[in-house]
């Protein structure tokens, strides 16, 4: 019934459940993927807590896009991709063989890289979810409360019948974390969110996060450390398909355990 | 020693040259059409354009030629069209890399086998057989050409459809996919979408293919001179604007030829309208990616 309620699983089949310790959203454990033959993940353990924002960081190629990949099995879509471990949502094991993608990744939402709108009207990319997913909303009153919701509703009020493809990057950008947001997930992960943004559009994005996490469990891959440090609560650092470090973004970069996060954070390489 | 700018010079009018040389066949080709469908247009007028065929009464209404080619080619998207779509979509967004290597070529391969083949199998084949089924007249009929073009126009639709949906970016359907719609949700409401103007040039490509054909139909449409009775008679036999200039062209003289000139002309007429709109549409495709309205 609770598996039911929770919408991870299609069926009551044989299912391990694992309480999280309490305030833990997700949980990653011992978690590794490889591309073919090459290890692209090693082991990797990490939480993930509630209304919280979770930073990873590490230089190019460390596996850091990989890792939120894997969060809500957007890796599935490339065929040579094989996984280890557990990820936990809520005491469920997402890669699980009974667990149905669909349904995770309606629970988590997804922002990608580049701002990637439908060739649609602004108002039919925040409806989309709503649609393939059956909910019974109200168009207008959905598309009204999520762009609101990410910061973008005064700039194009008046234009929500117009292709989105017509707005800015950042515009765009704003419009798919809206995007994600219709379908009412729990956590939202960001990959690279800014990385194609100018500096206006990335400030008006990072106090957008800020917002938020009062709602929602953020998880965010940034190659900006400023960005990291601003916005994160919690910071993973990456390296080779490793973790080499986690903890309280402060304590990450004020008092790093590890030489080589060390190393990263003051620049020295990555 | 020649200077770099007389160099630039002589490169652009060359190619100048050429570009002028091929618009100008074109254009001859056309004007040499005219020249020779003249007399035809001069003495016949809008007769030209009836239904009465009969030699031996000087009547040469090409009309059930205009129609059996209309009438074949819609027919064999029908039957092209579903099948051609169907595939593209399990090859683009279905089938393993693998099958897709091996299928793609497969398919692909069907555009190169001569048309008189697709005839031959066609008169021989199908005929005999939907003459056996369906206890037809004779082995020709509408129904064969429309089978053996629509055959023939598949490895058209497959090839550029699949191209089409190929080319819908990763990202669009990897945004459809985390909002948590299904595979075929996917399919259905953003590649299909985003490709369509693609998919639609495949489609009137694949009808001039099933239009211009004219060995694998002569030998099976029975190049009668009349229209089906009644007119979607699939069972009846007819004529194309092909067969016809091909099979009169070797025993025809006097304002026969002329004719068949202006057949050529209404062919020429159909192939060029449906070309330039499949050149709008793929521009139009860059266009909404490009993000422009």
């Amino acid at each position: 019934m609770i598996k039911k309620i929770l919408g991870i699983l299609k069926d009551d089949g044989e299912c391990v459940y694992k309480e999280l310790p309490n305030g833990m959203k997700m949980r990653i454990e011992d978690f590794d993927l490889w591309y073919g033959k090459t290890q692209a993940l090693k082991s990797v353990n990490m939480n993930i807590k509630k209304n919280k924002v979770t930073a990873i960081i590490g230089p190019s190629g460390c596996g850091k896009s990989t890792l939120i990949r894997s969060l809500n099995r957007m890796n599935d879509t490339i065929p040579s991709v094989r996984t280890e471990g557990q990820i936990w949502l809520d005491g469920y094991d997402i890669y699980d063989d009974t667990a149905d993608c669909v349904d995770i990744r309606r629970k988590i939402g997804m922002v990608f890289q580049k701002p990637n709108p439908f060739p649609f009207s602004i108002a039919d990319n925040i409806y989309y979810g709503c649609q393939v997913n059956g909910m019974k909303v109200d168009k207008d009153e959905v598309v009204k409360r999520c762009l609101k919701q990410a910061a973008i509703l005064d700039e194009i009020s008046d234009r929500l019948g117009d292709n989105a493809l017509s707005l800015s990057g950042g515009q765009q950008q704003r419009l798919c974390i809206a995007r994600a947001l219709a379908i009412e997930p729990d956590v939202l992960l960001m990959d690279e969110p800014c990385s194609a943004l100018d500096p206006i559009a990335t400030a008006k994005i990072e106090d957008l996060i800020h917002e938020l996490k009062k709602d929602y469990t953020v998880v965010i891959v940034t190659h900006n450390m400023q960005q990291a440090a601003r916005v994160s609560d919690y910071t993973a650092y990456m390296y080779l398909g490793e973790l080499i470090e986690f903890g309280k973004t402060k304590q990450i970069f004020e008092n790093p355990k590890e030489e080589s996060t060390e190393k990263y954070i003051t620049g020295r390489f990555g | 020693m020649i200077s770099r700018k007389l160099k630039d010079k002589m490169v652009h009018y060359t190619f100048f040259g050429i570009a002028t040389f091929s618009v100008l066949i074109i254009s001859f080709i056309f004007i040499f059409l005219f020249v020779k469908a003249y007399p035809a247009i001069d003495a016949l007028g809008t007769g030209l354009l009836s239904k009465e065929w009969n030699i031996s009464r000087n009547q040469f209404g090409i009309l059930p030629a205009i129609y059996g080619s209309v009438f074949v080619a819609i027919g064999a998207l029908i039957v092209a069209v579903p099948l051609g779509l169907g595939a593209s979509i399990y090859l683009s967004e279905i089938a393993p890399n693998r099958i897709r290597m091996i299928l793609k070529p497969l398919i692909e391969l069907l555009a190169g086998i001569p048309s008189i083949v697709y005839g031959f199998i066609g008169a021989i084949l199908l005929g005999r057989f939907l003459y056996d089924t369906f206890g037809m007249r004779g082995p020709n009929s509408f129904l064969a050409a429309i089978l053996i073009l629509g055959i023939m126009a598949l490895p058209i639709i497959v090839s550029m459809s699949d191209d089409a949906m190929k080319a819908v970016p990763k990202d669009l359907k990897d945004a459809s996919l985390a909002l948590g719609a299904t595979k075929w949700q996917t399919i259905r409401k953003v590649t299909i979408p985003a490709a369509i103007s693609g998919i639609t040039s495949a489609v009137i490509m694949g009808m001039g293919r099933a239009i211009g054909e004219t060995m694998a139909v002569m030998l099976i449409i029975g190049s009668v001179m009349r229209m089906p009775v009644p007119f979607f008679n699939v069972f009846d036999t007819g004529n194309t604007l092909t067969a016809l200039i091909a099979v009169q062209m070797g025993e025809s003289h006097g304002i026969i030829i002329n004719v068949l000139f202006a057949a050529g002309i209404m062919l020429f007429t159909i192939v060029a309208v449906m070309s330039i709109i499949s050149d709008y549409l793929q521009v139009r495709t860059t266009e909404k990616f490009e993000g422009k309205r």
